[in-house]
């Protein structure tokens, strides 16, 4: 029992960075004290920080809507999240379309009913696949990225001598970057799509021998505003989730390149796990709302 | 210019500074001395408003910084020309982008002015414009990263008093040597207060008429290079201990330049 306890003490410590103290002539009661003790500092600890963040996200969308916009800033970051970011994403969707479209295959051929394909590859990229991946893509290489860039501009000063020189820095340097993502993430989330469905496709005709129109007319079929407003709205979203994230950690890094790689971790980690919850967030609400035009 | 009233600042639950004051007058050239980690580098943070204190009041030129708003700050800020540690050059800039930054951001002036006007500056901080104008910040040394840095505060602001972090750290002698006399132009030449703050005695004898000492948070000493020598403050004393006899030779020329 003691062993358990004390395992359950470093293990609340490790998760809420807080300080436990296990003496060796605790009773029962006053280990389960501290741990309950623990678990309250870890959960104010992280209201704190969810609080930080949403305020941290509230200034940017007032940076976002006030008078200046650093138009040299938001192309460059454009260029480099969206051209930057096109190879990883051909790949992800053809190699993500062809693995999906096979593994559908294979099941629909059971039970005769491999013209099917197009129609649920459709629904599925355009819906689910296609947002998420690309998110997830996104979040791994931009955020990472962004935390870093900004992250190593706090440690050595750079932000603290914009501000000295009368520069907001969420306008400078979170406001491009959010611009750049709103408008990149959706137009590769659409890329990623396209590839994903000529990727079905090639497995189509090559493996499961369903001809070219019996494959593209019904996915044509399921493209209707329902199917194609939520894959629009979820790359949206997530870029929003990419920008908060990956500007806040990069903002609030401390402890030098130590603490840049530790918040940078901390981005994609956070990032990715947002998109997945907010994913099925809007799967579970938006689908509600516009049920009648899937 | 400068009036530091009883402040205290703490990160987090750690406390750096403890109840600091003092006063900085017009061309007034002031060193804040200190052991690292003691809260010098806090106190040129709380001046610019980077740091709110959690008591007291920062009063520049009679308006306290402390409570301003962050657009009231930026104005304030133009007196202040900031040279930070390291030089805190933008790493994705040249060195003329670097110089005349403040230029491009918030004011209207034609390319060709801009150039003119940082090579004229670089020129001033005794860097040859044709070399580096072009260069990026990591293919500078670091004196001349310290010099490009000392360049685009004074281009940037329309300094009444410069603020130093740590000018020297990590420099070779030579290069040490050009930063504090370009300190020194600055202060005789153009007659502009500065605050310095070093942990290195022999750039504080050269650079300074009056020495703060800042010990654990609080001010342990206040005073001119005499008064330093004959302090009696055990603080004082532990401080500058390790320094006094390879100093000896620079605070007596000194005190006798100065006699």
């Amino acid at each position: 029992m003691k062993y358990i306890f004390q395992f359950l003490s470093i293990l609340l410590y490790k998760v809420f960075l807080t300080s436990c103290e296990v003496r060796p002539k605790m009773d029962c009661k006053e280990r389960t004290l501290l741990i309950f003790k623990a678990i309250n500092r870890g959960l104010k600890h992280f209201a704190y920080s969810c609080q930080e963040m949403f305020f941290f996200s509230v200034r940017m969308c007032f940076a976002f809507f006030s008078r200046r916009i650093y138009v040299a800033e938001t192309m460059e970051q454009m260029y480099l999240i969206g051209i930057g970011s096109l190879f990883l994403i051909v790949l992800t969707g053809i190699f993500a379309g062809q693995g999906f479209a096979f593994a559908f295959s294979m099941e629909l051929i059971d039970f005769g009913a491999k013209n099917y394909l197009g129609r649920i590859m459709s629904i599925s990229i355009i819906r689910e696949l296609g947002p998420v991946l690309t998110g997830l893509m996104m979040a791994a290489r931009v955020a990472s990225g962004i935390t870093a860039e900004i992250g190593a501009m706090k440690a050595s000063n750079q932000i603290d001598a914009m501000v000295a020189f009368g520069i907001d820095p969420l306008k400078k340097l979170a406001v491009p970057r959010m611009i750049a993502l709103i408008v990149m993430v959706p137009a590769l989330t659409i890329l990623c799509d396209i590839i994903a469905l000529i990727g079905g496709w090639v497995v189509s005709i090559f493996i499961t021998h369903v001809t070219s129109t019996m494959y593209w007319s019904p996915a044509f079929e399921k493209m209707v505003f329902g199917n194609l407003f939520i894959g629009i709205v979820k790359p949206i979203a997530f870029s929003f989730v990419i920008a908060f994230v990956a500007c806040y950690k990069g903002f609030t890094s401390e402890g030098g390149t130590k603490g840049v790689g530790k918040a940078t971790t901390e981005s994609v980690v956070l990032s990715s796990i947002l998109i997945l919850l907010v994913n099925f967030i809007i799967t579970k609400f938006v689908f509600g709302l516009i049920k009648g035009y899937l | 210019m400068i009036n530091i009233k009883n402040i205290s600042f703490s990160y987090g639950d750690n406390l750096v500074l403890k109840n600091i004051s003092f006063k900085v007058d017009n061309s007034e050239s002031l060193v804040i001395m200190g052991p690292s980690g003691s809260g010098k580098s806090t106190i040129l943070r709380l001046i610019l408003g980077l740091e709110r204190p959690s008591e007291g009041t920062i009063e520049i030129e009679n308006q306290d910084i402390c409570v301003m708003k962050e657009k009231d700050k930026r104005k304030l800020r133009k007196k202040i020309g900031m040279v930070f540690q390291h030089g805190a050059l933008f790493d994705s800039l040249t060195v003329g982008e670097n110089t005349g930054y403040y230029l491009i951001e918030h004011t209207n002036l034609k390319y060709e002015e801009i150039e003119r006007r940082v090579r004229e500056m670089l020129g001033f901080v005794g860097l040859d414009a044709n070399e580096i104008i072009d260069k990026l910040p990591e293919e500078l040394s670091g004196g001349m990263q310290r010099r490009v840095a000392i360049g685009r505060a004074l281009l940037s602001t329309d300094p009444k008093v410069m603020l130093f972090d740590e000018p020297t750290t990590g420099l070779d002698p030579k290069a040490t040597h050009n930063v504090l006399d370009l300190i020194e132009k600055l202060y005789s030449e153009k007659a502009i207060s500065n605050i310095t703050v070093t942990h290195q005695i022999y750039d504080a004898v050269n650079l300074a008429d009056r020495f703060v000492v800042i010990y654990e948070g609080e001010v342990a000493f206040d005073g001119n290079l005499i008064e330093l020598r004959d302090s009696q403050d055990e603080r004082v004393k532990t401080f500058l201990k390790p320094f006094l006899n390879s100093m000896g030779n620079v605070l007596e020329k000194k005190l006798l330049a100065g006699n």
